[in-house]
């Protein structure tokens, strides 16, 4: 499988889905 | 004292765009255009006059939005990085924060000191080196989209988000 950080694209989309996953985290963490 | 938060935040804020964006030049801009450069041999120019000048301010920005930051924390500075209640969202962004700091000088630093001939390396360490200083590179790119949500959460993030 390639690696999603070898292009921008891959790098911007990975971002976002961690930041979704981070929010979700945050939230669940604040109850 | 109101005025030392006030100006951490200012200074915060400054360094942090000067960070991020040689951050972003180095991904968008200068990645792609080594690549064409070394294409028509004119890559030098890039690697001995340009990278060396923007790793320097990139790195040592990075020192001071850290600095900046914790100093902006303050007395919360332990609430933030335990995620306690009320300090989750910046908590997670410091963290980020953190991990992209230790990246610049734990990792891309050591490997374009290698890459740019300012440590000695061979040609396939240099080629390694080239990989890992890449990928870290493109992680902290990756990072800074939800350190950036987060580190600009306020009012709009609290009533979008309940962050």
């Amino acid at each position: 499988m390639k690696n999603p950080l070898d292009s921008l694209w891959g790098t911007i989309i990975t971002g976002l889905v961690l930041t979704v996953i981070l929010v979700l985290a945050a939230k669940s963490l604040m109850g | 004292m109101d005025l030392v938060p006030a100006l951490a935040r200012w200074v915060h804020f400054l360094a942090g765009v000067m960070w991020i964006g040689l951050l972003y030049y180095f991904n968008f801009v200068q990645v792609p255009a080594l690549k064409a450069a070394t294409a028509d041999n004119t890559a030098a120019g890039i690697t001995k006059h340009v990278a060396p000048r923007a790793l320097l301010y990139f790195r040592w920005s990075a020192v001071v939005t850290w600095l900046a930051g914790a100093t902006l924390l303050g007395a919360n500075f332990v609430n933030a990085f335990t995620l306690r209640p009320g300090w989750v969202g910046i908590g997670i962004g410091a963290w980020l924060g953190t991990i992209m700091i230790f990246n610049v000088w734990a990792i891309i630093w050591p490997n374009q000191q290698k890459i740019l001939g300012m440590k000695p390396a061979s040609d396939e360490e240099k080629a390694k080196a080239r990989r890992t200083a890449f990928l870290t590179s493109r992680m902290n790119t990756a990072l800074s989209i939800p350190m950036l949500f987060f580190m600009a959460g306020g009012l709009t993030h609290r009533a979008a988000f309940g962050l």
